[in-house]
């Protein structure tokens, strides 16, 4: 009859690994075949262990989250690492009094009841411990209250809206470890089985304490484990044990490849909701508040995710930057366009003209950089002054880089632009693509398969001009504010090739919103749904930021964010290689192009 | 009524002819003009459409008037506040020059689009890139059109709405008056080098005045310029200093690139800088698009959200010149009303 209490317990959690067991084997089993050989191949290596870390470190201590609030990082320690110990110190205080390894699973959670002897080896020491960890875990719970409430404590702007699944979910898990408080300090009260915490209690309930209240205490604690169990599966906190698989598959090397596979499933259900994406994301300034990634996420999870929020996103990924799981949004949302949207029978065939010239490097400036001609000019004059011979690809029928379509879902068409485009570089037989665009730098880097041809960024190539001393710069005085492009810096993490290069021309300001926390511009070209004066307010705020900083130029490396920023009055705005061109010392002699031209329209293509 | 001041803020033709209308109705005026002389923008202009006529002899005839109707005027001097002051309004210029008057007329102009802002057409960075402004300026002084090379152009282009309709640039409205400065700009350079190819690409062209179509007409039939519909997408500089530009021909629906020697930028009007300032302090509101706002569209097209402070000319929104002069005319009967119902 007794131990009926362990039923409601039981029921839950069976259910539970019921469903667990049955998702997990969807999912990996839903994986590709080449990725189900990653995972089972990372087993056997190092790569295991480092996910066993990762588990510790970000599952249960949450070490991504105290690096972004302490407090907000305590509350997840405590309660997720907290909980981990009581069950293990729990299970060894059952094996030591039972004197035996194996021990049934529902008995450590509610030994205080059945053993209500304290005679075996340390059990002072283990209810001791028992305690101090329970102490350890209701901080966290009371903080979790604390913070439904007030949640600016916790340096958060914003919190998520909870849906029913989660509400039941939450209230189960808040219940839990008061109600074993009580029940353990009942059972201390009765029996003296409890250390500081139960004890004391014990003696507080004083005549209250009976078999029947004890009883019912317990039953309770049991009934809000087994709901908590029971609400997992539909509820946020799915994540808990997702999280751990999507570590594991993570680290076996496994990417979405613009198709949804159960990889998605993975980190769709391994998002925790918490809501640190909703303050990092600028579209609040515009007031746009239901198209952040926890939302996209929650919608592809309850299937409702309508293309109004799917396509208002600037795909800045100043998302991922905090995100405590390390979801990968950006892969995820543009998976999840190019799933959503009808590719159009877009052709190309225009496109389709005679041979390559050759050429030891190929400039393509793309869209955006032609819409600079400040950057295309300075451009030449820097291969000029290197003494390349360069193609520009681009100069005259402008193929696009295919980047744009990408990020509106229309794969099939960028496809065709990469494979016309792939076939002209191949065919210059060029070793070197510079790009003076991150948006093209992007896709060249991560979807074109140009063997033997190295993709440069022009920073970067203009940082080699400055190393090699093909160029020599006048450092001048001016206050630099160097905006990091999204694409190039967060995107590609590039940050120092730029940066270096402006040293080299005046004085870089460091400022608190720089790197992994740049501004996006607005004029993202990810973002189908914003609005112009929408993008305005964007560019605002993140003007606004750079000029308390009084800089005399706001630098940029990427075509789209110059042309941002230049609409905003009063502020001089230059692409690095313009202020490169700007600081060269006038002694510069250019360099003979060392290979000659072959035809005639070939040398008006060179530059 | 007769011992009542007005101020006129801005001495372009909008402000001189209100000034000018004030003072004949026995009203003390001052007008304050920031420049050392009256005129404005007209100044630097050769010629006004749709006529041809010269906007030297209006803007002398203007002067006349009002130096001969009594209106004070004042040069090089800025107004950078306008306060209440009890019953009157105080203005303040940059130095330590205060002005007093019972009621202010704002007619602080417009400023012309930076073209820069569209970097793709390559204005500041090519030297055959000019705007239009730039055009009237180069004519009157030099009385011809020449590329920077020095020769006469062959081929010119000229791209309409430059900094008007483009949400990009942040200005979605219409500067009416560029569309007509288009073809008259197109007239001129046809009849100047007979053997120039003009080409106009144009969104759609708005020919509000009465004349206007037949100047279109004119232009297409007599002087042979082509007149494209689609907007430039960009502009490129050859080696040999002329301009490639890539656009659409969206009746055609393809794409077309074409070199010309020299493009003209028809750049259009934004609220004036000087707008901006005097707004500030003294809670005169604007409207959608950052010009001057009326208290009412229709009948008190003159009367600025503030009582007392009236408006007239390109500060209310964008107009041609005889739509600035009756409209100064408008905004001077209003201040008249506004001291007969005002008596103390």
């Amino acid at each position: 009859m007794e131990k009926l209490i362990i039923l409601p317990f039981s029921i839950g959690f069976i259910y539970l690994l019921g469903i667990l067991g049955f998702r997990f084997v969807k999912w990996v089993g839903g994986l590709s075949r080449l990725d189900k050989l990653r995972l089972i191949h990372s087993f056997k290596t190092r790569r295991f262990f480092d996910s066993l870390k990762e588990v510790f470190i970000e599952g249960l201590l949450h070490r991504k989250i105290f690096r972004k609030n302490p407090v907000l990082g305590y509350m997840h320690m405590s309660l997720a690492f907290g909980w981990f110990l009581l069950i293990v110190v729990g299970h060894f205080e059952v094996m030591v009094s039972r004197q035996s390894l194996i021990a049934p699973i529902y008995l450590p959670v509610f030994f205080r009841y059945f053993e209500t002897s304290h005679s075996f080896p340390l059990s002072g020491i283990f209810s001791f411990l028992m305690d101090l960890l329970l102490l350890f875990v209701l901080s966290g719970v009371a903080l979790a209250m604390l913070k439904r409430f007030k949640k600016k404590l916790f340096g958060m702007k914003k919190t998520t809206r909870l849906k029913t699944g989660d509400r039941i979910a939450l209230v189960s898990l808040w219940m839990i470890f008061p109600l074993r408080l009580l029940a353990e300090g009942m059972s201390a009260g009765l029996y003296g089985n409890g250390s500081f915490l139960t004890s004391t209690l014990g003696h507080i309930f004083g005549n209250l304490n009976s078999e029947t209240a004890n009883l019912s205490l317990w039953t309770a604690y049991s009934c809000s484990l087994g709901f908590f169990f029971a609400a997992l599966p539909n509820s946020r906190y799915m994540h808990i044990p997702t999280e751990i698989l999507l570590i594991f598959v993570r680290s076996a090397g496994v990417k979405l490849k613009k198709r949804n596979n159960t990889y998605t499933n993975i980190q769709v259900f391994s998002c925790s909701r918490c809501g640190l994406c909703l303050d990092n994301c600028q579209l609040s300034a515009a007031g746009i508040n239901n198209t952040q990634s926890v939302y996209i996420l929650k919608n592809i999870r309850n299937h409702n995710l309508s293309d109004e929020q799917l396509f208002n996103c600037l795909l800045c990924g100043k998302c991922e930057v905090d995100c405590p799981v390390g979801i990968n949004t950006i892969d995820l949302r543009i998976t999840q366009r190019i799933e959503s949207t009808r590719q159009y029978n877009s052709s190309y065939e225009y496109l389709e003209d005679g041979p390559a010239p050759n050429a030891d490097t190929v400039y393509f400036a793309g869209c955006m950089t032609h819409l600079t001609p400040g950057i295309i000019a300075s451009m030449k004059k820097l291969f000029q002054l290197a003494g390349e011979s360069v193609w520009f690809m681009d100069k005259e029928k402008a193929p696009c880089c295919g980047r744009p379509l990408m990020l509106a879902g229309q794969y099939e068409a960028a496809s065709k632009l990469i494979a016309n485009n792939t076939r002209k570089i191949i065919g210059s037989e060029a070793k070197k693509l510079v790009v003076s665009c991150p948006i093209c730098y992007k896709v060249f880097k991560e979807d074109y398969e140009l063997v033997n041809v190295e993709v440069v960024f022009h920073a970067e190539y203009i940082l080699n001009l400055i190393r090699q001393q093909i160029i020599t710069l006048k450092k001048g005085s001016d206050r630099i504010i160097y905006h990091d492009p999204c694409e190039l810096g967060r995107g590609m993490g590039m940050f120092e090739p730029p940066r270096e290069v402006l040293r080299a021309t005046g004085k870089v300001i460091p400022i608190k919103n720089e790197k992994q926390m740049a501004h996006c511009c607005g004029g993202s070209l990810g973002n189908l749904k914003i609005s112009q004066p929408e993008r305005a307010l964007l560019r605002n705020q993140a003007v606004e930021d750079y000029l308390q900083y009084r800089p005399d130029v706001l630098a940029t490396a990427c075509p789209m964010c110059k042309k941002t920023f230049s609409r905003h009055p009063g502020l001089k705005v230059q692409d690095i290689s313009e202020m490169v061109v700007q600081a060269l010392q006038s002694k510069v002699q250019p360099k003979a192009v060392t290979k000659k031209a072959k035809s005639e329209v070939l040398e008006a293509e060179l530059i | 009524m007769n011992n009542k001041h007005v101020a006129v803020i801005g001495g372009g033709i909008a402000g001189m002819e209100a000034a000018s209308v004030l003072a004949r109705q026995g009203l003390k005026v001052t007008l304050i003009e920031k420049q050392a002389n009256t005129g404005g923008k007209l100044n630097d202009w050769d010629h006004l459409f749709p006529d041809f006529s010269s906007p030297d002899e209006l803007v002398s005839s203007l002067a006349t008037k009002t130096k001969d109707s009594g209106v004070n005027t004042v040069y090089n001097t800025e107004i950078s506040r306008i306060e209440r002051a009890g019953k009157r309004f105080e203005l303040r210029a940059n130095q330590d020059v205060r002005f007093y008057a019972d009621a202010v007329l704002v007619a602080s102009g417009f400023n012309v689009f930076d073209a820069t802002i569209k970097e793709e057409y390559g204005y500041g960075l090519f030297g055959n890139v000019i705007t239009s402004v730039d055009f009237e300026k180069r004519m009157k002084k030099h009385g011809q059109l020449r590329t920077i090379q020095g020769t006469a152009p062959k081929r010119v282009a000229i791209i309409h709405c430059v900094g008007s309709r483009d949400a990009k640039v942040g200005n979605t409205y219409c500067s009416k008056v560029c569309c007509i400065t288009g073809i008259k700009q197109a007239i001129e350079i046809s009849e100047m080098l007979p053997d120039c190819e003009v080409f106009c690409f144009y969104m759609d062209l708005r020919l509000y005045g009465s004349t206007f179509d037949s100047l279109y007409l004119q232009a297409q039939k007599r002087h042979k310029i082509q007149f494209i519909r689609g907007r430039l997408s960009e502009a490129a500089e050859r080696a040999d200093k002329s301009i490639q530009i890539k656009a659409e021909d969206t009746l055609q629906g393809r794409p077309l690139r074409m070199t010309v020697d020299m493009v003209i930028l028809l750049v259009g009007m934004e609220p004036g800088a000087s707008t901006s300032q005097l707004i500030q302090k003294n809670q005169m509101t604007v409207d959608e698009n950052g010009f001057l706002k009326s208290t009412n569209m229709h009948c008190a097209r003159n009367q600025s959200t503030q009582e007392g402070i009236f408006m007239a000319g390109t500060a209310i929104c964008p107009m041609a010149v005889n739509e600035t002069i009756e409209n100064a005319r408008s905004a001077a009967t209003e201040i008249i009303h506004f001291f007969e119902n005002h008596r103390p």
